[in-house]
């Protein structure tokens, strides 16, 4: 009981930021299904998607009729990472796990200076 | 050109660590195709949507799908989106980039250690 009611309030804690930040809460959900829930990685990570889903759909509904969805980018992006999900399952199997994460934290970090450094000075391409 | 090379990126992390790839799409909007916060961050949230709907499918066909433990936490979540998304019309665009790059932060460490 305590566990589900864990898992709901995470749940919506990963909504809120989805909505805040446009992400699917994914990165949330996958460690309260695995360590709240008691799921395996592999039945998290599926079930993960399949909550993004529902999440995605009410995130995107309210940016519609803010007017701030570009849906020819949105589907052109969502068929390219089609390509890279079939690309990635591929290096994760060639590449230690270990060394992917590190990888991806390195460039997280620097991709988050280069924001946090963007948004110091006022935008020159602000519409 | 751009989109394809953000969208296959964004397959590529999605597929590596369970996760729609939002988080590589957002700041890969704003900086390499020059979008605003707010449509970058709106754009991305329909595109997660095609990608987790692939992913999902996928796994359903191989059985690996959880609907109850889905629903515990993306039914709370829908509702949170809606309410982000509210808060995001208020927000500074300033604020929203600084926060999203500690969001960004946090997961690095996190991927890190």
């Amino acid at each position: 009981m305590w566990s589900l009611l864990l898992a709901g309030t995470l749940g919506l804690l990963a909504g809120v930021l989805a909505g805040l930040f446009g992400v699917g809460g994914g990165i949330l959900f996958v460690p309260t299904l695995t360590l709240v829930l008691g799921l395996t990685q592999i039945h998290a990570e599926a079930s993960s998607l399949l909550a993004i889903l529902p999440t995605v759909a009410a995130g995107a509904w309210r940016q519609q009729r803010y007017g701030h969805i570009r849906w020819r980018p949105a589907l052109v992006l969502g068929a390219a990472a089609i390509v890279g999900v079939e690309a990635g399952v591929q290096i994760a199997e060639a590449l230690p796990e270990h060394a992917l994460r590190r990888l991806f934290g390195v460039l997280m970090l620097v991709v988050a200076a280069q924001l946090a450094w963007r948004s110091r000075r006022p935008s020159s391409y602000a519409s | 050109m751009r989109l394809v090379a953000i969208g296959v990126l964004a397959g590529l992390f999605s597929a590596l660590f369970g996760v729609g790839g939002g988080i590589v799409v957002v700041p890969l909007l704003i900086l390499l195709a020059r979008y605003d916060e707010r449509p970058a961050m709106a754009t991305s949230l329909a595109a997660i949507g095609v990608i987790a709907l692939v992913g999902a499918v996928t796994y359903a066909l191989h059985g690996e799908l959880k609907p109850g433990a889905a629903a515990v936490v993306g039914l709370p979540a829908a509702a949170g989106a809606v309410f982000g998304a509210v808060i995001q019309q208020r927000v500074p665009t300033r604020a929203l980039s600084l926060g999203f790059s500690a969001l960004l932060a946090v997961i690095a460490v996190w991927l890190l250690v």
